[in-house]
């Protein structure tokens, strides 16, 4: 059995647009150390998937610095590994327009060559808004126990209106099969099955798709080409019971890094589960040191900070001081921020290379957390 | 396929260490974990990639089995390159006969076949036992300007400890005109550092000319550098400033560790311009609970710890329980203090657990260094004294 991941880097950009301004969704910082697409990289590389495509679209620079050669999830391999397929804009396409492409469908009718080449078995889709730790040799196999052609990862939870709107949620059977899709639906609140926008697909199948898509000019996969084939395919759920965290808003990044200070369970469902870490690029950053004037609670630090200062209820990215006499609460500060002697920030993301200055004191609030942009001196 | 280089480092990597007792048990020295997150040879493995040396032969004969994985293909250094990288090489069986290594010069001369691969103009000898950062290159540029056949680094010390050291007497240009092995009464502060860069011919010809000596005990210090004295080769002094200590006891090597801490400490590791590099570990970020002190420490990835640590040095994964105490300790990876207990003055290899309430260890002031070997596990309410030394032979005697 032979497997592919292929992963979208920025389907759902628009949804926190304060930080994938300057980056893809899938490069956006997370969890203290990582970026978005640790986790699917991590979790393909955990179920032996090794042959990995990389779909980014604009802003793309971050990511490939990030990802390099790969060899940070053991992927730099002869055969396979991880490659970006970054979009081209072909002027011999009649319905030419500068954009590349906004969906998934749209995305693999531009890789429509490479997908033509694939003779893997299956096909592993994912996104890079929905944060978990999966096991997809499980999923995988459940999917080729059913003979399904679709398989799709589902989680039940509980959802508010608000929450319902940014989801794709999934009806099926007793046994299984999906009966109904419902992308954002605006009027719904309880319990439901949330798509994780993760599925595994025949190969096969995937390659008429994109060719029957290309044909028909199809533009969503959910709407063009599931729904359609509701009764005549056999498309599946996978519940998935683990870590799932959705980016659907920078009130949601900032409330699902904050869950991971305040909850050690989830936290751990996350990152400490054996035989699945999460891998990310390795900085060699020296271990953090906490000088005899630190006063640290509930935070979650990475290695290379050096703090002297006061730190509660927040998250420091690698390479970040805080001085002495600095307080930080409730904040979010990235790789290599500078809060400088007695300054204070509260309820604030510090994107990349951020200095505030010292005695400046700035707060957001927990209903509206403050962001400073990458590089900015305060 | 192999590039002619104009340096290569040989790195004399087979040390056993048995000062380091069960530290080295089944590891051989330059693998032994050191503050935090490396072990003792990413130092010189990191100074070599550092001063642009891209082609490191890594001498092994001790317990390799920890070693070789943790050298590994050469990634973590930039080592795993087509042309040069790093080459694990060990003592081997030849149509002559077999031989371990005998000395340091035999361990080169064993392997001259390596070096004449690459056929560099210069040589330079490194150990793997010990801690500091230095930019090779510029000690070969001197080498260069001197003319010289052979450049030893040296170290200012003390005058009063100058008596432990291999002491180089040199002229004002640094030109060495004699060497005395730990003299009683020293004449100069210039104390070897075994780091040695040989002009690659000059070396060759006293490696075979040592070897067909069958009195001589095949050392670089004891034979190689007296003899190429006695010759009147031109040997140099180079005078390195900065942070360097021998790791080769236990208390050197909690010294070592407690010299990371402090702003600035007395050896820096957050200099990005000069980084040491190590293979990682998968670890997350580590978390400090809500009524965690953490004062003058360093925490490495994957550490909990909702106790107190002061004064010390916690590799990955080190838990340390709600009102457990750590105090002047270096910590390896994977400990657990349990809730309560208190840990004093010791270095606790991996994967140790510490029972509830335990009392482990005496104060500082005691001077009393504990040790603690890897995967013990000491019972709620363990009494442990001080200066002690621990493992899975004599666990029982302490525990009952």
């Amino acid at each position: 059995m032979s497997v592919t991941g292929i992963i979208f880097c920025n389907i759902h950009d628009h949804t926190i647009s304060e930080l994938t301004r300057v980056r893809t969704l899938a490069s956006v910082p997370f969890g203290c150390r990582y970026r978005l697409i640790d986790f699917p990289l991590s979790n393909m590389v955990n179920s032996n998937i090794s042959n990995i495509s990389v779909i980014a679209n604009y802003n793309y620079h971050s990511l490939m610095n990030h990802i390099g050669s790969g060899k940070d999830w053991d992927l730099a391999r002869r055969s396979g590994g991880v490659k970006i397929l970054p979009p081209y804009i072909d002027p011999h396409m009649s319905n030419q327009t500068n954009a590349t492409y906004n969906t998934r469908l749209e995305a693999l009718k531009g890789i429509g060559y490479s997908i033509a080449q694939m003779t893997c078995d299956y096909v592993v889709m994912t996104d890079c808004n929905v944060i978990c730790n999966i096991n997809f040799n499980d999923m995988i196999n459940d999917h080729i126990a059913s003979g399904a052609d679709v398989t799709m990862a589902v989680k039940r939870m509980e959802l508010t209106r608000a929450m319902a709107n940014e989801q794709t949620l999934v009806t099926s059977s007793k046994e299984g099969k999906i009966t109904d899709l419902l992308p954002y639906p605006s009027n719904f609140e309880g319990f439901a099955d949330v798509s994780l926008n993760i599925l595994v697909i025949n190969r096969k199948y995937l390659q008429d798709i994109v060719l029957d898509a290309t044909a028909h000019g199809y533009v969503s996969m959910t709407r063009d080409v599931f729904l359609r084939s509701l009764s005549t395919k056999n498309y599946r759920i996978y519940r998935y019971d683990g870590y799932f965290a959705c980016i659907s808003s920078f009130e949601d990044y900032y409330a699902h890094n904050m869950q991971l200070i305040e909850n050690q369970e989830m936290f751990n469902s996350l990152f400490n589960i054996e035989e699945r870490p999460i891998f990310t690029k390795v900085r060699n950053s020296a271990p953090a040191y906490y000088s005899e004037s630190s006063n640290v609670h509930n935070s979650l630090i990475a290695d290379g900070c050096i703090i002297e200062g006061t730190v509660e209820n927040s998250i420091l990215f690698r390479g970040v001081r805080v001085g002495k006499g600095a307080v930080v609460k409730n904040s979010i500060l990235f790789q290599d921020t500078i809060i400088s002697d007695n300054a204070s920030v509260a309820y604030t993301t510090c994107d990349k290379n951020v200095i505030i200055r010292n005695n400046v004191t700035l707060s957001g609030h927990s209903t509206l957390p403050l962001y400073i942009d990458r590089g900015r001196m305060v | 396929m192999f590039q002619k280089k104009e340096c290569i480092a040989m790195l004399l990597a087979g040390g056993q260490g048995s000062r380091l007792y069960t530290l080295t048990e089944k590891t051989a020295k330059p693998a032994v974990p050191f503050g935090g997150k490396y072990r003792i040879i990413d130092f010189p493995m990191s100074n070599c990639v550092n001063s642009g040396i891209d082609t490191v032969g890594v001498l092994t004969q001790y317990q390799p089995l920890v070693l070789n994985e943790y050298i590994g293909n050469g990634e973590p250094w930039d080592l795993d390159r087509t042309r040069g990288g790093v080459t694990v090489l060990s003592p081997y069986e030849a149509k002559g006969g077999k031989d371990w290594y005998r000395g340091t010069a035999n361990a080169i001369y064993q392997n001259l076949t390596f070096i004449e691969r690459y056929d560099p103009e210069y040589t330079l000898i490194l150990s793997g036992d010990h801690i500091y950062k230095m930019d090779y290159s510029k000690m070969l540029d001197e080498h260069k300007k001197n003319g010289a056949d052979c450049t030893i680094a040296v170290l200012e010390v003390p005058m009063e400890e100058a008596s432990r050291f291999g002491i180089l007497n040199t002229d004002d240009n640094n030109k060495i005109i004699e060497f005395e092995e730990k003299p009683k009464q020293p004449k100069s502060n210039k104390a070897s550092m075994g780091i040695y860069i040989f002009t690659t011919k000059v070396l060759k010809k006293y490696l075979i000319e040592d070897e067909a000596n069958p009195e001589s005990s095949n050392d670089f210090g004891k034979n190689i550098i007296p003899n190429m004295l006695a010759d009147g080769c031109p040997m140099y002094s180079y005078t390195f400033e900065g942070y360097w200590k021998d790791v080769g006891t236990l208390t050197s090597l909690w010294e070592a560790n407690m010299d990371l801490l402090g702003n600035p400490p007395a050896f820096n590791l957050y200099d990005r311009k000069f980084r040491i590099f190590y293979r990682h570990n998968a670890f997350p970020p580590h978390r400090l609970g809500a009524d965690s002190v953490v004062k003058n420490a360093m925490i490495t990835e994957g550490c909990v710890i909702d106790g107190t640590v002061e004064n010390s040095v916690l590799a990955n994964g080190v838990i340390v329980e709600k009102g457990a105490v750590v105090k002047d300790c270096v910590i390896m990876s994977g400990v657990r203090v349990r809730a309560g207990a208190k840990l004093e003055y010791a270095i606790v290899d991996s994967d140790t657990v510490i029972g509830e309430n335990a009392v482990v260890g005496e104060n500082k002031e005691s001077q009393k260094l504990l040790l603690l070997g890897a995967g013990l596990e000491f019972p709620a309410g363990a009494k442990i004294p001080g200066g002690v030394m621990i493992d899975a032979n004599n666990i029982k005697e302490f525990i009952g």
